[in-house]
Parts: C-alpha cells; structure tokens; sequence
C-alpha cells in the first residue's frame, strides 16, 4: 500500500494571532509553525500502516521552501519521502488541484488529510481533491481499518458516529481519535539525523485557478470584564441570565 | 440566477439549522435581488420553509437518498444547482453539511468559504466575513467563482421570518451506483438529546471534575437545561467521557447561546473552540483560572457545591417559568 500523508504547516496552537499593520496579511513574526494537528493524527496512523502492514509511506505539501522544517519533521516521525509543490497557497481549490496531481503521479492507495487546517479552517481541501480525483472519501475520520482494498472507516457524525465500508483508493479527513493521543511521536534523534538524508523533491505546481481569495483581516473585539456572582448568591447568576444576557 | 439551500432534515423534520441556513439565503437573494430555492431529502412538511423566504422546495424522495451519503448528496446538490442556474449555494456547518460541501465545490469548481458569520458585506463581488484561526481571527473572503457556496457557521446568522408564497416539487437527480461506494453500515446516534453541533446551551466540564464518577452533577444540570454536555481535551483523553465531547480547537466547535464551563482552566486551545458561544459562564475554584478573563459571568466556588445547588435552583426558576 502506498500512503500520501497530505500536510498543512500551521502555527502553534499557542500562538497569538496577529496581522500585518494594514490588516491584509497574517503577521508571521515569531510565529512557531508546526505540523497541523489534525495531520498529525493522520501521519500517526500511516506510521501504524507502515510498520504492521509494510505501507510506503510519502508526505506531501504545497508550500514555498519556509515550510521545510516542518516537512522534514514529517520525515523525522518516520515517513519515506515527501514532495513539496512549490506554490503559495491561493486558496483550498487550489492546493486541491495541486494534491490531485501529486496523486496522480504517484498512484497512491490511501490518502490522509485532516478534516481542517487550524489556521484558516477551510475544510475543504480534502473533499475537493475528492471530487477531482473521482475517488472514495471519508470526512471527520476517527478511526480506519485496511484489509487489502477494502476499507472500513468511522466518522464522527453530530451527536454519535457512523461506520463506513468502502474500497482503496481513499481520502480520509482525519481527526483526533484516528489515533490514542498516546501514539503521538516526537522526532527522536535518530529520526532527526536519518531526515535529513531522505529524498525531499521539489516540483513545479500545475495552472488552476482559484475560487477565492482573503482581502482583509479582523481581530475579535476585545472581551469586556467578567461579572463575578457569589457561589452563595446562585440566584443572582439566574437572575443574570434571564434578564440581562437573556440565555434562560 | 438563483441562491440554492440545502436545507437539512431528520426523519422528515427539518432540522433547526434548517430554518437559519434559509434566512441566510433569503437575505443573500434579497441583496442580489433573486429568489431562494431550497433542496431537501426525505422532508415532511416543506411548506414551512416559505415563512423564511423560500419560493420553491426541491423535495427529493427516491429512497436512495433516504440517507445521508456525502457523494449522492453533493451530486444531487449540483444538479439541482444547473438546473436552477444558482450562482449561490448556502449550507450549514454541520458535520454532514461540511462532508457534502468539499466535494460539490470540487465537482462545480465553486469558490467556498466555511464558519461564515454574517450576512455577505457586499454581493458583487461577493465578500463573506468568517472566523479563522479557531476564532482567534476573522477573515474577509472575496467569492470570484462563477459558483459559490456559502457555510454558514451555527446560531450566527440566527432565523429570520421573511414569508413568501411558495410551492413544493419533487425532484428526482440521476441515481448513479458509482455515488455509492461509500457505504453506511451502522449508526450509533443519541437520539433525543441536544448535540454540541445546535444545542442552545452547552454545560461543559474539565479535569477540575476529578473523575468520570462525578459526571451525574454535570448531566444533570444540562437536563434542566435542555443542554448539550462537553469536556476538555483532557478529559476525552483520559476516558472519563466520549471523544465526541471533547471541545476546542482539536475538538468540536461550540458556538451556542450559552456555555457553562465548570472545572476547566481555560487554556488557549479550549478557549479558542468555545468563543464563539455568545454567553460564558465559568465556575472554578480558583480565581486566577485564565477561564475568567474570557467569561462573562463567574463563580469562584467548588464545582461540587455549586453545580448541584444551581441544578436545583433552575428547576425551581423552570417550574416558575413554565
Ligand atoms: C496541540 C494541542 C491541542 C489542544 N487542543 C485542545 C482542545 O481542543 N480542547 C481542550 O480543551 N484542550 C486542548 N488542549 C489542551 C489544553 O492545553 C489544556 O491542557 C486543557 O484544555 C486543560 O483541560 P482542563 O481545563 O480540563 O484541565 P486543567 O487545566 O487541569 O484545569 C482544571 C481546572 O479545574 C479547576 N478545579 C479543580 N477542582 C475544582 C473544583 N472542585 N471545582 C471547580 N473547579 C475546579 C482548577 O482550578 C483548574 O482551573 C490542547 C493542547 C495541545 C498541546
Ligand atoms: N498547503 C497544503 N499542503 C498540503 N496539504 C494541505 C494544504 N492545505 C490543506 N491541506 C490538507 O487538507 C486538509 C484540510 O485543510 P483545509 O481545507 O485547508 O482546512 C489539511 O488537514 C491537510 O491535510
């Protein structure tokens, strides 16, 4: 089997969010990038399918060369190669299109994206590169199974979940629970200097258009001062919420 | 021209969302001076979508489409989109709504945009505002497809009555087995209680909770409030509730009227999941808890004296209130 593990490079989760002096651009100033958590989970599970069932396992990113470090992480974890296509990243459309052709390419029998990138909550990448590629997929994947082309995959669904059977190839949208939180890995040492020595290609992104494109940012409007109620006036919170937020 | 909205049901009744995603419509089409069109499953009584604005319902009701498939769905939704020669689609954020939308934008090569929060600044060019970075930020997208799909992010827009005279039609799209090789084989869904997804109110709870044995205090207070309960990262980590529970920015969104966080810190990455709800209250020991800084209302007090008290209280407020 063969695995393209699809990557977005997001900030941390701790980092504040800031933007350019004009409110046009996400201000990446002492931002720390990380692999995006809901890739993580997918990569984890790769690593599963690369040691019990002898998957090969590739990473793929659409990203200018600042998101290296984060490829070559995906690589410390375990993975056998990746691929960066070399383009800004227009819109979810766009990097569809690219990941679509990254696939083509490659023939690849599972492909593991996340259900959304944390930085922009798009969503949308997986189920688009989906539709390209007339191919099977999975969304708010929480845990898969492979036996040879047949796939059994759950999603969570609102208030429960869903069991789903359905054949290679396959895009999943991962998410926590595809994996314990336990089995998450940090690179090791070894991992850290075997990275460096794998094959990271650079390719040339093919013509797509875009769908869409950001023109301006907002921060949230700053929060006003709590209103303590004392634990023995319960009442008063009551009251509060009827009347005043009008919640009850 | 048309906008075009999926409005979603279960078992025949349409969903709350249902009616927010049609006034969301309705006030797109009123801007670009067209008609709402709405396309349902399987939905009884699809008449009462006219009081939000809808001018027809496409009431598809081939048993095929009895239940949700992603791929059958998003099909459907593109014929139905031709054929009304819609330039807007409007959806909802649920999980199902979201599957569905990533695969028809990619069919009709649709600009997207999810988590949208208000009514569209401007419709030519079509600019949405939404929530990025797990509502750490907000976003201006422009639409320039010639096709776009709108999700609209729950209990933003809200519902808004906007009465016109209506009719229903059947609408039968191609059924194609190809459409089908995702297969449902099994559901294990609550039935009957509010999902985190569209509850009004979410009572959530965090490690502060000492265990899972202590959880009865927390259902029952979101009895009496007809809520949704929740957990933090933690706490579906370490088995004492369902992963299903878990909210933040690696779990379930919570955008609802209310949300009462009991025992839980407040780290960055819970609170980015949760802001959105319009009204925090937070109960937590200790006073320095980060919770505080972003709730509108506090109580620091033991979870174990306070949220039992409280859960008697509101009965005693429900039953005077009835
Ligand atoms: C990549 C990443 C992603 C993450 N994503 C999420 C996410 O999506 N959601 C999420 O929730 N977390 C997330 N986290 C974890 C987050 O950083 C915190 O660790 C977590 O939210 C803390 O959970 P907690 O508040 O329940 O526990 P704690 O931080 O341990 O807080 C417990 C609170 O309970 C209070 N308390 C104790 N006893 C009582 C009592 N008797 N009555 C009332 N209060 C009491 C304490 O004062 C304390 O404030 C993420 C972390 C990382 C690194
Ligand atoms: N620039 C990118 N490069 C590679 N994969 C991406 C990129 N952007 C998004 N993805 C994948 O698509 C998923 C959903 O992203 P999004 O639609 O942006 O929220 C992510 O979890 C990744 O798996």
């Amino acid at each position: 089997m063969k695995i393209l593990v699809c990557i977005s490079n997001v900030p941390d989760t701790t980092s504040k969010i800031n933007f350019t002096a004009d409110n046009t651009k996400f201000d990446t100033t002492g931002v720390q990038f990380v692999i995006n958590p809901n890739d993580e989970f997918g990569l984890t599970r790769a690593m599963w399918f690369k040691e019990k069932q002898g998957a090969e396992v590739h990473v793929a990113t659409v990203g200018d060369s600042s998101v290296e470090p984060t490829m070559r992480k995906a690589l410390a974890i375990g993975a056998d190669e990746a691929i960066r296509v070399d383009a800004v990243p227009l819109d979810g459309l766009f990097v569809a299109r690219q990941l679509a052709e990254v696939v083509k390419n490659g023939e690849y029998d599972l492909i593991l994206a996340g259900r959304e990138s944390i930085d922009y909550n798009g969503g949308m990448v997986p189920g688009m590169m989906a539709a390209m590629l007339n191919i099977n997929f999975v969304n708010t994947c929480i845990s898969l199974e492979v036996d040879g082309t047949v796939a059994r995959a759950e999603r969570e669904i609102d208030g429960g979940k869903e069991v789903l059977e359905t054949s290679l190839p396959l895009i999943i949208g991962g998410q926590k629970g595809l994996v314990e939180e336990s089995d998450l890995r940090i690179p090791n040492m070894r991992g850290i200097m075997m990275a460096r020595k794998k094959k990271l290609s650079v390719v040339p992104p093919v013509e797509a258009s875009s769908g869409s494109e950001e023109i301006k940012f907002e921060r949230p409007a700053p929060k006003g001062e709590v209103k303590l109620v004392d634990a023995e006036n319960l009442d008063e919170l009551i009251n509060l919420l009827h009347n005043e937020a009008k919640v009850i | 021209m048309s906008v075009l909205v999926y409005t979603e049901s279960e078992k025949g009744n349409y969903k709350k969302n249902a009616f927010e995603v049609a006034s969301y419509a309705r006030e797109v089409a009123d801007k670009m001076g067209t008609d709402v069109i709405a396309i349902s499953f399987h939905a009884d009584e699809s008449e009462t979508l006219e009081k939000y604005g809808v001018s027809k319902v496409l009431n598809v009701t081939d048993p095929a489409y009895q239940t949700f498939n992603a791929k059958a769905y998003a099909s459907a939704l593109g014929e139905a989109a031709r054929s009304e020669n819609a330039s807007v689609i409007v959806i909802s954020s649920s999980t199902d709504a979201k599957y569905m939308a990533g695969i028809l934008a990619g069919e009709l090569e649709a600009g997207y945009a999810t988590n949208v929060v208000a009514a569209p600044e401007s419709t030519s060019p079509l600019v949405v505002k939404r929530t990025a970075f797990t509502n750490k930020g907000f976003m201006y997208t422009q639409l320039n497809a010639a096709l776009n799909i709108i999700g609209v992010s729950s209990n933003a827009f809200g519902t808004r009555e906007n009465p016109v005279a209506g009719k229903v039609e059947g609408f039968s799209p191609t059924v194609n087995n190809d459409h089908f090789t995702v297969k449902s084989v099994e559901i294990d869904q609550v039935v009957g209680k509010a999902t985190i997804a569209d509850a009004d109110i979410v009572v959530s709870a965090g490690r502060g909770l000492k265990g899972p044995e202590n959880w009865g205090i927390i259902e029952e207070l979101a009895d009496v409030l007809g809520a949704a309960t929740a957990c933090s990262k933690p706490v579906s980590d370490l088995g004492w509730r369902p992963h299903g529970e878990h909210v933040g920015q690696t779990g379930k969104p919570v955008a609802s009227n209310l949300y009462i966080a009991i025992g839980i810190s407040g780290a960055i990455q819970h609170l980015a999941g949760v802001s959105s709800s319009k009204v925090k209250v937070v109960i937590n020991t200790d006073p320095e808890a980060p919770f505080f800084k972003a709730a509108d209302y506090g109580i620091v007090g033991d979870a174990f004296q306070v949220v039992p008290e409280l859960t008697e209280k509101l009965k005693e407020f429900k039953a005077q209130n009835a």
